[in-house]
């Protein structure tokens, strides 16, 4: 899940802020989906009793999962589904390899699917000796660019039009080289490399935005209709998804298709949305399974206060409106799940104390709470974020104190007494000359320290302290 | 323990302590909505995503549906299709250039037709592989919103939800239409 070889947060971050390109990239889209969800959310008078509904369904849903997956699971079992269980990557990954081969089926198409990110599936499956071709657009551009997705909606979003027709060029097999950079000119390159691909597949693997316990009915939101290719024409469909997709019954849904489109796209409703209830005899593939992935979410379950994040839906707003993602792009997080939402299901799915890398991620944010506040699902991230913080800081705590825990003891002895407080305003004030920068608003501020003050002002400006402290102030005012 | 007990006996440890809490879900949304014109509405939301919509009266829908299919050589017509379908020489869906399809319900708020691939509508395949899609709506089929849609649709039958032209806006979240679905996509309203 996690890209291999990636370096914590704030190194990656800060390689990332030095590619202009990228962020010139990223401020113009996330600029325009902004604007385009902010207006269409504006449209819609009941939007916040909306989403206290989405958090409320998916809250009583999750506190009786065990329930609704064993109901799910009877479901599609009695509309001709196979239903596997996996309990990590690998061995969903098997799964389908296994299925795959048993049908003697060496190359399969995908529906764009996170869940099928999260697992590493295409590269399982190429060790298997079976190619996976993804289908959407933007997971294309990166299948070929040899990248890595940065965004949840649209993986390439890094990616402006010159970039992409080089990649189409040097990548895509029988590009005509007067291919121009119009988007529309690309889409249709696309278009015509992968309609022999949709033809001629034999297995199609997806995963799905909801799985509806009462009916079984799988449930896949998309906009280019390759998802619809995918899930009409191959013989056999194998669906890889999450256990926290299941909703209790279809009319859920009027909850979920509303939120899901506004907030993810921008739009009134996405282009194409597929709901099917096992096999239909003479329409679309006739043999069908379903995988339900735990791979961590059992264990975010048991975390009362980060279990709220597997109500989410995958729609991105946070991702769009975050000022720190909008600056270092996705790459930076070192996960398919990268911005707000990735920095606290990152370290939920798979435990803190694990990794460096992970336990850097609830420290990505401001803390500005503008996600919380997009969040279709009223996510409360900052909440999350504080709560993995402590959790970080619990699991590193060794035999000798850290260089924060010092400065909080030094802090809280010197607060402790005001005739300490007292020399210490007095030594800041000779420190406020330090302060080189103007901060927006005019305070100076140092921004690099000497050792251990330099752990802080790598990453931060810090503000100069004032040349007079208010205790100060207040006692020459009184005078006057 | 197997792959299935064991996620289940998790999801159960890591519930004990919730069971008993139970979310209140509002429901303002799914009250009843009144709209002053329906029709209307699902005309102008249609023709948002940049779809031509002719709005017409019965006895005009052969004529409509022969308007619509005018840059079409071949056309792919399911059966139980209502109405005379003219122009175009008939072709199966793998082929045509067009295809003509009933719908089960229209959703005024979103531009939403809904296909639940029954008589008129044909298999999934049919209304995918074409490039030119004409629906055919009738005033009657049209609900409010989605609350309404949900209630009114049949989740057994799959379906397929339609909202304008394919489209993507995964080159710089510029929306670009007719990816790998129909390109074209054309609604006739016929007032019931």
């Amino acid at each position: 899940m996690t890209f291999l070889g990636m370096p914590p947060f704030p190194q990656a971050a800060r390689e990332a802020l030095g590619d202009t390109q990228l962020r010139r990239n990223l401020a113009h889209a996330t600029a325009t989906i902004r604007a385009k969800r902010a207006a269409v959310v504006a449209e819609v008078p009941e939007w916040e009793e909306l989403r206290r509904a989405g958090a409320a369904i998916k809250d009583n849903t999750l506190r009786q999962l065990d329930r609704h997956l064993l109901r799910l699971e009877r479901s599609l079992t009695d509309h001709g589904v196979t239903v596997h269980w996996a309990r990590d990557a690998a061995e969903a990954c098997d799964v389908v390899g296994r299925i795959a081969r048993s049908h003697g089926v060496d190359e399969v198409v995908k529906v764009k699917s996170m869940a099928t990110q999260e697992i590493g599936l295409n590269e399982a499956l190429a060790a298997q000796g079976v190619t996976a071709w993804e289908t959407d657009l933007a997971e294309l551009v990166v299948q070929l660019g040899d990248d890595l997705p940065s965004h949840i909606l649209v993986p390439a979003i890094h990616r402006n039009r010159a970039e992409i027709r080089e990649i189409f060029l040097s990548k895509m097999e029988g590009t005509d080289p007067e291919l121009s950079d119009e988007p529309a000119e690309l889409a249709a390159a696309a278009r015509r490399h992968l309609r022999q691909k949709f033809l001629s597949a034999r297995m199609a693997v997806s995963g799905a935005n909801f799985a509806v316990a009462d009916t079984g009915t799988l449930v896949v939101v998309e906009s280019e209709g390759n998802g619809r290719m995918c899930l009409t024409l191959p013989e056999i469909l194998v669906s890889v998804v999450g256990i926290e997709k299941v909703v209790p019954t279809w009319a859920d849904l009027d909850v979920f298709l509303q939120l899901l489109p506004r907030s993810s796209t921008g739009e009134r409703m996405n282009p194409y949305t597929s709901t099917w209830s096992g096999v239909t005899p003479g329409d679309g593939p006739q043999e069908m399974h379903v995988v339900l992935l735990d791979n961590g979410r059992t264990r975010a379950l048991a975390d009362e206060i980060g279990r709220q994040a597997l109500r989410c839906i995958r729609c991105s707003a946070c991702l769009n409106v975050c000022p720190v993602y909008e600056r270092t792009g996705g790459h930076a997080y070192g996960s398919v799940y990268p911005g707000p939402i990735g920095a606290i299901l990152n370290p939920l799915l798979k435990g803190v104390g694990t990794d460096a890398q992970t336990d850097s991620l609830p420290y990505a944010s401001s803390l500005c709470g503008a996600c919380f506040d997009a969040c279709p699902v009223r996510i409360d991230i900052p909440e999350v974020l504080v709560h993995l913080r402590s959790q970080v800081v619990d699991v590193r705590r060794g035999p000798r104190p850290h260089a924060e825990a010092v400065a909080m003891k030094a802090a809280s002895w010197t607060l402790a007494r005001s005739g300490r407080l007292r020399i210490a305003e007095r030594v800041s004030a000779v420190f406020s000359r330090l302060g080189r920068r103007r901060l927006p608003g005019g305070r100076r501020a140092v921004t690099r320290l000497p050792w251990p003050g330099s752990l802080w002002t790598d990453a931060r400006d810090l503000p100069a302290p004032p040349a007079e402290s208010f205790r100060k102030w207040w006692r020459r005012d009184e005078r006057s | 323990m197997n792959a299935r007990d064991e996620i289940l006996a998790a999801a159960r440890g890591a519930l004990a302590q919730a069971r008993s809490e139970e979310s209140e879900v509002p429901g303002v949304h799914r009250k009843p909505v009144k709209l002053p014109d329906l029709v209307g509405l699902f005309v102008e939301r249609v023709a948002d995503y940049g779809v031509v919509v002719r709005r017409c009266a019965e006895s005009e829908v052969a004529g409509a549906i022969a308007e619509a299919l005018a840059d079409a050589r071949t056309v792919a017509v399911p059966d139980g299709f209502p109405h005379p379908v003219t122009g175009p020489a008939p072709s199966g869906p793998r082929t045509a250039d067009a295809v003509v399809t009933t719908v089960a319900i229209g959703i005024a708020e979103t531009g939403t037709v809904v296909l639940d691939h029954g008589p008129g509508q044909g298999p999934r395949v049919f209304s995918l592989l074409p490039d030119i899609h004409v629906c055919v709506v009738r005033g009657d089929q049209i609900v409010p919103g989605v609350p309404a849609a949900i209630a009114g649709l049949d989740p057994l039958r799959a379906q397929t939800w339609i909202s304008g032209p394919s489209a993507t806006s995964d080159i710089e979240l510029d929306r670009v239409e007719g990816v790998h679905g129909p390109r074209s996509l054309r609604v006739v309203v016929v007032d019931a």
